[in-house]
């Protein structure tokens, strides 16, 4: 079924009318012309072509795309390339067994679609990210961590083999037994070593749906990394809540939040229901966004009466997916997260220090999210390390760039690095000093690409790969 | 319900197949491709309740003489199956079938003379018990015709006048056909076009079509809204349709 007008409602046009909706459409088709973003809402030109088929779909393409929930530049397509291989239409589960709990699947299958056949089942994912709008092959891509990661690990860990489109056109299996290399090389690889075409992981069971939490209000960033290590050694999930504009004795004030699976007797009976979607219909004007409206929600968030007990797993592991569209909130230009992992050798005061200098840059932030994570996974790009992770959304304003060299700058001097999978505007060498790990991610990708076909608009700024 | 579904690897068959498999009916799937309906099998499977197996056959509606065939896997697999559902079809943009003579005589044929053949292989199985339903996904592109789906529309046309026959025709003695109207859906089949206002997606039109079915709903649009799009375009006088772009 083709309906091209967009004048559906008003019929009676005159031909020269027409005439211009249809030049209009023309160009709005025109690859040039259209536009394509990442979570963070930053626009490039190009767009995504999709096909349920991703054997056939990958065949030229350069890059994949998941769900795009990636916040900076990674799924876009390099400068020249007028589109990304959109991979969710092919989202087939293709076999399970419950015995040994292997799950296989095409790599477009969401998580949120996931979960909706698996979790009523008693079964979960090892590990999920803040969100369920992502993909099984971007979650692979991004190597993603949750609030399990001290003791779970990155997603990486639980992956047993990936179907790949590899650049010489060959399709092949690869997992830590076969081309060993590559598989490493793709978990958190950020696409970059080939087309992921299917997943194989090991899920988990559940004894229920449902989640047992505590939280409790800290008074500063001090008694906050004090209360999650504790945290860490009684529970399997910990994270927290930063207000970054509170100064002085109540800097990095915030509330802290810790969680296992409910056990059968102590749940309710039935399946926690899916909660509806309220949606922000519309992008925010850039004023709503200022000192004084994010002081008052960060006041207001700290004092909030804390829930604990028996709770709903939605809001406990994807509270910003209750709201569709959240990042319009963000304004016409859009944000960035900033996200970077502070090693265990930066010392306890690591945290309180990174937020001083945040306050004296004056960074603003909605959310800041610290956590502490576990040992590095073996992926060779895979983004945490054992240490401590803060997390902070930042609205695209003129001195964001710098802002971001600054926070880098710090970074590198503690030993730690940034997540790719959250990044916009970190410059080459900046991340070269905080990857020792990336000459040996190139010399890999070279064996499987060496004329560097997979790129993406972040390899290009990032790596210095070829453009077009 | 035990039903049938031919085009369950795809699109709007794969999104029904799998609720309906999600809420526990029993499912045969056909397709084209053996490799696709494998995978499509193992799919609908994993979001059965009790992940009982579901079978599958190639059937190809480019060739009738596999029909029977391929029902009869279906009834050794199912029993007795009371449902039979055809989402399968093929599409093309009205330029690629004016500039095809081939391409346009397979859509022809696929579309209307093939799939009333395979119809009617599957009403006298259904007839031949109480009845049951024949749920067919037609088209908006048929109900009037228009510039840009003037030889897809009319294959769908000629396709929704069988159905609504079929219905008047057999409901009182058991049969009842469902003829599905699909707007614009985000599908592979449409990926590359322009989306207009009221796009839909394929989850959102099974649960609805799914819906039709139980009620017995002899038509229904999906998504809803174009029942009204398409009563307007309907009344529009034909001048009015010469100069519009729709």
């Amino acid at each position: 079924m083709v309906l091209r007008s967009a004048s559906m409602d008003t019929p009676s046009v005159t031909p020269k009318a027409l005439a211009k909706t249809e030049q209009a459409l023309k160009t709005a088709e025109n690859d040039e012309q259209s536009l394509i973003g990442g979570w963070g809402r930053v626009m490039v030109p190009g767009r995504e072509v999709r096909d349920e088929n991703l054997e056939r779909l990958t065949a030229d393409a350069v890059l994949c795309r998941g769900l795009g929930r990636s916040y900076g530049d990674s799924s876009l397509p390099p400068p020249g390339v007028p589109a990304v291989a959109g991979t969710t239409l092919a989202d087939r589960v293709l076999s399970f067994d419950p015995e040994s709990l292997v799950l296989r699947a095409e790599a477009g299958l969401s998580l949120r679609a996931l979960l909706r056949v698996f979790f009523p089942k008693g079964y979960f994912v090892p590990v999920t990210p803040g969100t369920t709008f992502v993909t099984l092959g971007g979650m692979v891509a991004s190597d993603v961590h949750g609030k399990n990661h001290h003791c779970a690990g990155t997603f990486g860990e639980h992956v047993r083999a990936l179907k790949m489109r590899v650049a010489d056109g060959r399709i092949v299996e690869c997992s830590p037994e076969v081309h060993a290399d590559l598989f490493w090389a793709t978990i958190g690889g950020m696409g970059l070593t080939g087309h992921i075409l299917e997943v194989e992981f090991t899920m988990v069971k559940i004894p229920s749906p449902w989640i047992y939490m505590e939280s409790e209000r800290v008074p500063n960033v001090d008694a906050y990394m004090s209360g999650l290590a504790q945290a860490a050694e009684a529970f399997p999930m910990t994270m927290g809540w930063i207000d970054v504009l509170s100064s002085g004795d109540k800097l990095g004030r915030g509330i802290l939040m810790r969680g296992r699976w409910a056990e059968p007797g102590e749940a309710p009976e039935h399946f926690p229901e899916p909660k509806s979607r309220p949606g922000v219909p519309f992008v925010f004007p850039q004023f709503a966004l200022n000192p004084l409206s994010v002081k008052l929600f960060n006041e207001a968030y700290y004092r909030k009466p804390l829930a604990s007990g028996v709770i709903h797993p939605e809001p406990f592991f994807w509270p910003l997916d209750a709201i569709h569209d959240w990042n319009r909130i963000y304004g016409p230009r859009g944000f960035t997260q900033y996200q970077c992992v502070l090693p265990k050798s930066a010392g306890t005061d690591a945290a309180r220090r990174f937020l001083e200098l945040l306050s004296s840059l004056g960074g603003a932030s909605f959310l800041c999210v610290i956590k502490d994570c576990g040992a590095e996974g073996r992926g060779l790009l895979s983004f945490p390390m054992d240490g401590i992770s803060i997390a902070l959304d930042i609205p695209v304003r003129d001195d964001t760039q710098a802002l971001v060299d600054k926070l880098n700058e710090h970074v590198i001097a503690d030993g730690g690095r940034i997540y790719l999978t959250k990044d916009n505007y970190t410059r080459p060498e900046h991340f070269a000093a905080m990857e020792p790990r990336l000459e040996a991610f190139m010399e890999v990708r070279k064996r499987w690409d060496p004329e560097l076909r997979f790129r993406s608009a972040q390899s290009v700024r990032i790596f210095g790969d070829p453009v077009g | 319900m035990k039903a049938v579904i031919l085009g369950a690897t795809k699109g709007m068959g794969r999104a029904l197949a799998r609720q309906a498999a999600a809420r526990g009916d029993s499912l045969f799937l056909l397709g084209r491709n053996l490799a696709d309906l494998e995978r499509s099998a193992a799919d609908c499977s994993a979001h059965h309740p009790n992940n009982v197996e579901v079978g599958h056959a190639p059937c190809d509606l480019g060739d009738p003489d596999g029909f029977e065939a391929a029902l009869d896997a279906a009834e050794r697999a199912l029993g007795e199956f009371d449902t039979v559902v055809v989402t399968a079809g093929l599409f093309g943009t009205q330029e690629e079938l004016e500039a095809d003579p081939g391409r346009l005589r397979d859509m022809l044929t696929v579309n209307f003379a093939h799939t009333v053949l395979f119809c009617e292989a599957a009403r006298r199985r259904l007839m031949k018990r109480e009845g049951g339903v024949l749920c067919v996904f037609s088209s908006v592109a048929g109900d009037r015709g228009r510039k840009p789906v003037v030889l897809y529309g009319a294959s769908k046309a000629g396709l929704s006048a069988y159905l609504e026959g079929l219905d008047h025709r057999y409901r009182g003695q058991g049969l009842v056909t469902v003829c599905v109207k699909p707007g614009f859906v985000r599908t592979g089949m449409t990926e590359g076009l322009q989306p207009p206002p009221f796009a839909g997606e394929p989850a959102a039109v099974a649960t609805r079509v799914l819906k039709a079915i139980d009620r017995r709903s002899p038509l229904v649009y999906a998504p809803g809204i174009w029942r009204w799009v398409m009563t307007v375009i309907r009344f529009l006088p034909r001048f009015v349709m010469r100069k519009v772009g729709f």
